[in-house]
């Protein structure tokens, strides 16, 4: 819980990750990409304030006892969700797993919820251990990272009818929240994994499931905006425009946000700090003392409401999670609000 | 580069650069000299060119680091004088693939066998559309700040339009696109078809607008945030100049 001026805020963070990407962990041969991959996160933590920034060798791989320090007691985390990328192509033991994941939060009970994964490319065997591992740590929502290599495979797509299968199963098991990668595009190539058409497709078959785009489809939030409109199962998950714009890039966070709330609105914008890329701390007190600059090119965008901050921050995935609020830091008979947007002709 | 100018850096030195300053990341519709991709460029005895791109992460699309190595390549050819161009993309997944795939010529399906299906004329089109949409944003921004009625805006045509950057950039990329670009041409016009957008669609295209020229400009800042962590050099290189 955060209080500030009085207002108290339940958060959510909804995107978090315990990872080891130490060089014990790359598998041999494939070095370079494990390496890369690694610093290419330590890049964006870049973004943040600087006295944020860690040393390369404690971002490789950081101890449970730093990770719950820095969102349950500096950071104002009331709830945690884990989403694992699993990477098993270059980090021997996986990247971020469910099952690392899982071992923290059962020995932290009622402070993390634990997301999966699957990857249709896995087929029979790979839906049976999926269950199990919904069964096990419970699990409401999966991690999707479709640009994931597999052997000579360099991703998969939404629309692969054999992710149909694995939604379906989602479905049977109660696992509604499904969180997809789109960030910046890598492989594979000219087919681009992070297009955001695969969501759009797979939004209107399965109407029971959430669809949380994580990092709001960036470089694309016009596509993620677009398709977002026409998809009302459809929400943005906000990790990396919070911890990559707002401290960097002041004037597109103010205008990232104000299109997100024009065109998805209050009910649709999920917090999420992104862990261990970047601390929930400066974010969570960023995000609430922060408001709408007054510029002209900012005029199309009202200013948030305390109210919208509470949702965003928390009691949106609380919502989606059925997450206990404690009563205090509930809205008052919160209504639904629709997105401004622009409708079509 | 006016402090290498003072070393006594050659005129194809000079020519060179402005060859690179052509090349545009295509999706961020930004010159590869003003993001910092070029890491070196040298001209040596003979009209060697040497050339040497950076990226803001290792595993940028290697769809578009092609399109900027091959591109970059090509500019470079063209300057007179130069007899001969080395281009290499540094520190990337791909790099080696790419390099070499670049200067043998060879096209982006044959240099990622198996893995591409298509050369990237599509994908260079569908930014190309994006770039008409953030240019439309920035001419129309202007002209309302300049109390030109929004209601006005699909009556307007490009010969409406003040003259400057602006202007001529949403011209030139209309052109590329092969979309109307004269002055007597509708400001207001569906990259994708062509076609003129009608008063009761103008709302909806200028919030489309409006919304990718944010998104373009967010990611540039991303990608400058992040190419300085990875090299902190670069603050020092703009500092001369």
């Amino acid at each position: 819980m955060y209080e500030k001026d009085g207002e108290k805020y339940f958060v959510v963070d909804a995107h978090t990750h315990f990872w080891d990407a130490s060089p014990d962990n790359w598998v041999r041969g494939q070095e370079e990409y494990a390496k890369g991959w690694i610093e290419c996160f330590h890049a964006y933590q870049g973004l943040g304030p600087k006295e944020t920034h860690w040393p390369i060798d404690r971002f490789q791989k950081y101890s449970e006892e730093l990770m719950m320090h820095d969102l349950f007691e500096a950071g104002h985390v009331d709830k945690a969700i884990f989403q694992p990328t699993n990477l098993r192509q270059w980090y021997k033991n996986g990247f971020n797993t469910t099952e690392a994941d899982g071992a923290m939060a059962e020995r932290h009970p009622g402070q993390f919820l634990v997301n999966t994964t699957f990857d249709p490319r896995e087929g029979d065997a790979g839906m049976r251990a999926f269950e199990e591992r919904v069964k096990r740590y419970g699990c409401k929502g999966v991690k999707l990272y479709t640009a994931e290599w597999r052997g000579d495979s360099r991703g998969w797509s939404l629309k692969d009818p054999e992710a149909a299968r694995y939604l379906e199963k989602c479905e049977e098991l109660g696992v509604k929240n499904v969180h997809i990668h789109k960030g910046p595009t890598i492989w594979p190539l000219d087919k681009d994994a992070f297009d955001v058409s695969d969501v759009d497709h797979v939004a209107t078959n399965f109407q029971g499931l959430n669809f949380i785009v994580e990092h709001v489809g960036l470089p694309r939030i016009e596509d993620f905006c677009f398709m977002a409109t026409q998809e009302r199962n459809v929400y943005a998950g906000l990790a990396v425009v919070v911890g990559g714009l707002m401290h960097a890039r002041p004037k597109f966070f103010a205008k990232v946000m104000g299109e997100l709330m024009f065109w998805l609105g209050e009910d649709k914008l999920i917090f999420g700090a992104d862990y261990a890329i970047w601390e929930p701390k400066w974010q969570v007190e960023g995000f609430v003392d922060w408001n709408m600059p007054a510029d002209e090119d900012l005029s199309d965008f009202p200013p948030l409401t305390v109210g919208q901050k509470k949702k965003i921050l928390g009691l949106n995935a609380a919502r989606l999670y059925d997450i206990e609020v404690p009563a205090e830091l509930r809205l008052d008979a919160p209504k639904v609000v629709e997105p401004v947007g622009v409708p079509n002709p | 580069m006016t402090a290498l100018e003072d070393k006594g850096v050659s005129a194809d030195h000079t020519a060179v650069w402005s060859a690179l300053g052509t090349v545009r990341d295509p999706e961020l519709d930004e010159p590869l000299t003003d993001l910092g991709f070029v890491a070196r460029c040298e001209v040596g005895a003979a009209g060697r060119a040497h050339v040497e791109l950076r990226l803001p992460t290792y595993f940028c699309a290697p769809n578009f680091a092609f399109l900027m190595v091959a591109d970059a390549f090509d500019a470079v050819a063209a300057v007179p004088g130069i007899s001969e161009v080395e281009v290499v993309l540094q520190d990337h997944f791909a790099a080696e693939t790419i390099n070499r795939g670049v200067a043998a010529r060879s096209g982006f399906v044959a240099s990622f066998e198996g893995e591409a299906a298509d050369e990237l004329d599509s994908l260079r089109a569908d930014f190309l559309r994006k770039a008409v949409f953030a240019g439309t944003d920035r001419v129309c921004r202007a002209l309302l700040s300049a109390g030109v009625a929004a209601a006005a805006l699909p009556g307007l045509t490009l010969g409406d339009l003040p003259a400057g950057p602006d202007a001529e950039r949403l011209r030139a990329r209309r052109r590329e696109l092969g979309l109307p670009a004269g002055d007597g041409d509708p400001l207001l016009v569906d990259p994708a078809s062509g076609g003129a957008i009608e008063p009761g669609e103008a709302r909806r295209h200028l919030a489309f607008a409006r919304l990718t020229r944010t998104s373009m400009e967010a990611n540039s800042g991303v990608c400058r945030g992040m190419l300085r962590v990875r090299y902190p050099q670069i603050q020092e290189e703009e500092g001369t100049g």
